[in-house]
């Protein structure tokens, strides 16, 4: 699945090792074990002070871990000033320097590297030409529009090959429509390069498109690890399936008495996916919307009124209000008829297309 | 969330390493031997006898059983106290008439104060004399056309202080009030109006209100500033306004009389300390910086009673201003702020001009206007050795202060841009501290410093004297440019590669290139139109511009003087535009 595996490297680039971060009584981030092979790309996820960009600044240096190791390429760099350390950054507002010209800002860190002039030059114009802007290169910052200016960061941090690049919200800047479009630049530029990248978001639909793996963050710790795939299909905490994707999530106690695993909700008692086990009885399901369907389900059926419907060209989305006060959301196909606003309507589910999280 | 904080550091690394905060050392280090320590054996001289060098509290007996002394003090009292009083009347006006202005215009319009604050007290006094003089032009002019029968008496006597006095203090009082009226919410005054008041009304009650911290600001910077002159009172005033510093440089060039010049010195900076203590305890020195945040308007009843007070006025002057708009119209009542305005900028720039026609004459007097004109009086200025030799060092000096005072300035400024210290309020206050001790103080603890370690009459101990005075203003630009300084960049010069040094040379450095050259040409007006320290430091033959001017002006009026008014004036005033606009555009 990553692009680490199909290269066959599996080398790991970073390794951190109870990377823990405090400010005075305040917990940024709990010592964390993370280790990512080369070439892959990792998304740290969550959600405003979750500690995904305490953990990249503490890995390019520009934040000072209170305990713990960073390993490059099997190198202990915890204690490396930041300057030397051969990690890219980009900036969440690019931090272009404005007094010098496009190109000049990519030469800056080949000049840093005292590369010759002859090589400084050709890496400039490959960059260059790698983001389509060899027509800009003589330009002031200022003199370039949002996506340009993004062009040039991400040209600044590919050119000098650092082992690893960091981005932190790269794209915080741009409106919905560019954003999309840079997400498939950066995904081409990975692809092309086989770097390294730890990239940062809060926005889950972002890392879903870009990552070979998430790392989703909550309460200066990791929540769960995995591919965007294994994140949404097996959320591992409540939380996980409610930031990621779109989620019915009913809680409750769980009951094994009758020799069969269900959970009993305010709704109802529903019966549990096969095989699935707790240790506490306090947990909760997990139903995405496109596994609910109108009509109900043998077992497990709730009932509610219809208070908006919701068209979204490829989808209809129903939102049920419960008889018991919470709100469930369904995906409908497109085509299918969607009741009125005000109409009941059985809502079920097939018990093993459901997720069982404390 | 992905603003980039400061680190913390365990505190072992903390000590260890090198932290920004070094790099005010040298600044805190200078200061300490320059200043702190010159002016404190200042005032510990005051309470010592010069014999046996024993506690003793003579001199201070001797100022309080002397009639002449407890009469100086007095009038350098009222005469500050007018000073202040007057500049802040002066300049409300202006400077809320300035701070209405679109932003292009008024950076515009007020270089028309900057140029008058900036100008040389000697040659704004110079003017003065020319001006007010018995043969000067506003006499001339009277008694010319008969519209009086013989000279009024405008100058050596109260008026013609004050009228040099608040004449250079206006422009102070102004720029400290603009930044106060310009941070004033215009949207508060318009809902005011909705709310019912009257434009009056809502002016006093919430414009002027919201505008008193940098009203109070203005009038403690003049009155502290008017403490230690000596200039205005001596060439425009008489016998009877002698003021304090006056006396001082008496004690010190011609009786050589520390203990007592050190006694009078502590009375003049009491006297300051005073009144910021007082200041602080009513408004917050906060607000000296135009911060306004901190705005409760005092406490309980006073705050009440300022605003049964505020109230009556508002109510007072909305009658007035109705009647007045009845009397000349509502578009002659429009017009009188600009009209007041225009007046008030004539008062601060055109007695300057007046000097450069006068440069200019043919005649052997002071005449105005000139019966001809000729290059005679620049022919003198640039043929006589002693000018020449005095305009060269005032050259060498000012811009050897200038690098020192930027240099070290530049430094301690970044330092508190680097490092969030609990420290900055002190070290902040330690770098403006020359500002706010009068001058002649500075000057008397460093001549008497300098006079045991052989630095006087050394164009070393100019330069170290006028670092003193420069440094504030060097540290407070360099200051409010790095503020607007985006540190991001220096981490991504330090992501890219580039070490601490290189960062500051490739990065920092040129993109605050702007207000590091403001700051030197700053430094460089400042020590280049300097008096008070020339007078003690720069002896004998080894004099500067300024002080060879205020020998010439002691002596005898003469149009040489007025030539070297005109270079000095167009120096200082073209160093003045090009530094505003370096700082601007940074």
């Amino acid at each position: 699945m990553t692009t680490a595996a199909k290269n066959g490297v599996t080398a790991p680039k970073l390794i951190i090792e109870g990377l823990s971060k405090q400010y005075g009584a305040v917990t940024a981030l709990e010592p964390i074990y993370l280790t990512v092979p080369t070439g892959e790309f990792l998304t740290l996820l969550g959600p405003s002070g979750s500690g995904k960009t305490t953990l990249l600044q503490m890995i390019c240096g520009l934040a000072e871990p209170s305990s713990g190791r960073i390993l490059i390429d099997g190198r202990d760099q915890t204690q490396t000033p930041v300057h030397q350390r051969d990690i890219g950054l980009v900036f969440q507002h690019y931090a272009l320097f404005p007094h010098l010209t496009v190109a000049e800002n990519i030469e800056f860190p080949l000049r840093m590297r005292a590369l010759s002039a002859t090589e400084i030059k050709q890496r400039v114009k490959n960059v260059l030409t790698m983001v389509q802007l060899d027509h800009l290169a003589a330009r002031f910052p200022r003199e370039l529009s949002g996506g340009q200016q993004q062009r040039v960061a991400l040209a600044r941090s590919f050119v000098y090959q650092p082992s690893i690049i960091l981005m932190d919200e790269p794209l915080g800047a741009l409106d919905k429509k560019l954003r999309e479009h840079m997400q498939i630049e950066i995904k081409q530029l990975h692809r092309e390069t086989g770097a390294t990248i730890i990239y940062v978001t809060h926005d889950q639909e972002e890392a879903l498109a870009l990552s070979d793996r998430i790392c989703l963050m909550n309460l200066a710790r990791i929540e769960q690890l995995g591919s965007p795939h294994e994140i949404y299909a097996r959320p591992a905490t409540a939380f996980a399936a409610d930031f990621i994707g779109i989620s019915n999530i009913f809680r409750g106690q769980v009951d094994t008495s009758n020799g069969e695993a269900r959970i009993s909700t305010p709704h109802g008692k529903f019966r549990l996916p096969t095989g699935a086990s707790l240790s506490g009885t306090e947990a909760a399901i997990v139903i995405r919307p496109e596994q609910i369907s109108l009509g109900g389900d043998k077992e497990n059926t709730v009932v509610g009124r219809v208070i908006d419907a919701v068209y979204a060209g490829s989808e209809t989305r129903l939102i049920v209000d419960l008889d018991e006060g919470e709100t469930v959301i369904v995906r409908l196909p497109p085509g299918h008829p969607a009741p009125a606003y005000g109409e009941r309507a059985a809502l079920g589910w097939n018990p093993d297309a459901a997720v069982l999280v404390p | 969330m992905t603003a980039i904080t400061a680190p913390a550091v365990p505190l072992r690394q903390r000590l260890l390493r090198p932290n920004a905060l070094w790099l005010a050392a040298p600044g805190i280090a200078f200061l300490a031997v320059f200043f702190l320590y010159p002016v404190l054996r200042l005032l510990a001289l005051s309470v010592q006898d010069p014999a046996s060098g024993a506690l003793s509290v003579a001199t201070y007996a001797r100022i309080a059983n002397t009639d002449v002394y407890l009469q100086v003090l007095g009038i350098t009292f009222k005469i500050a106290g007018n000073t202040a009083l007057f500049s802040v009347l002066l300049g409300y006006p202006l400077a809320y008439w300035l701070a209405e202005l679109k932003a292009g215009l008024r950076e515009r319009m007020v270089l028309l104060v900057m140029v008058p604050f900036w100008t040389s007290y000697l040659v704004k006094t110079f003017a003065w004399m020319v001006v007010l003089g018995r043969t000067g032009v506003i006499n001339s002019m009277l008694t010319g056309s008969g519209l009086a029968s013989e000279p009024l008496p405008l100058a050596y006597n109260e008026f013609g202080v004050m009228v040099g006095m608040v004449h250079a203090m206006v422009p102070l009082a102004v720029l400290t009030m603009l930044p106060v009226m310009i941070g004033i919410d215009r949207r508060l005054i318009q809902a005011a109006q909705v709310l019912g008041a009257a434009p009056a009304q809502s002016f006093w009650l919430v414009y002027f209100k919201l505008s008193l911290p940098g009203v109070t600001a203005g009038g403690l910077l003049v009155f502290i500033s008017s403490l230690g002159f000596f200039i205005v009172p001596a060439l425009l005033g008489g016998r009877r306004e002698t003021m304090l510093a006056q006396l001082i440089i008496t004690q010190v060039q011609e009786l050589l009389n520390w203990a007592f010049a050190g006694a009078l010195a502590a009375m003049m900076l009491v006297a300051a300390l005073v009144t910021c203590w007082v200041y602080d305890r009513l408004f917050g020195l906060s607000s000296l910086s135009g911060d306004t945040s901190a705005q409760g308007g005092g406490t309980g009843r006073l705050r009440l009673l300022g605003l049964v007070i505020l109230r009556a006025v508002a109510k007072a002057s909305a009658v007035l201003s109705d009647a007045a708009r009845r009397v000349i119209g509502v578009r002659g009542a429009r017009r009188l702020l600009p009209i007041y305005c225009t007046l008030a900028l004539v008062y601060l720039v055109l007695p300057t001009l007046l000097v450069i026609p006068i440069g200019f004459t043919s005649s052997q007097f002071l005449e105005f206007p000139p019966p001809g004109y000729s290059l005679q009086w620049f022919e003198t200025y640039f043929s006589s050795p002693v000018w020449l030799s005095a305009t060269l060092r005032s050259f060498g000096v000012a811009a050897a202060t200038a690098i020192c005072a930027t240099l070290i300035g530049g430094l301690a400024a970044l330092a508190l841009a680097r490092s969030d210290t609990r420290w900055g309020g002190l070290i902040f206050a330690t770098f403006l501290a020359p500002l706010i001790v009068p001058r002649i103080i500075i000057a008397v603890g460093l001549f008497y410093l300098f006079a045991q370690i052989g630095l006087v009459a050394t164009d070393l101990g100019l330069v170290i004297g006028h670092t003193v005075l420069a440094l504030p203003f060097t540290f407070v630009t360099i200051t409010a440019i790095l503020k607007n300084y985006d540190w991001r960049l220096d981490q991504a010069a330090a992501v890219l590669g580039a070490n601490r040094l290189r960062t500051l040379l490739l990065i920092t450095v040129p993109l605050v290139k702007g207000g590091l050259v403001a700051a030197f040409l700053f430094a460089f007006i400042t020590s280049f139109d300097e008096l008070t320290i020339a007078i003690f430091i720069s002896g004998g033959i080894k004099t500067t511009l300024p002080k060879q001017m205020w020998d010439d002006m002691i002596l005898q009026l003469n149009p040489t003087l007025a030539a070297v008014s005109v270079v000095v004036f167009v120096i200082v005033t073209v160093l003045l535009l090009v530094a505003e606009r370096f700082r601007r555009t940074t």
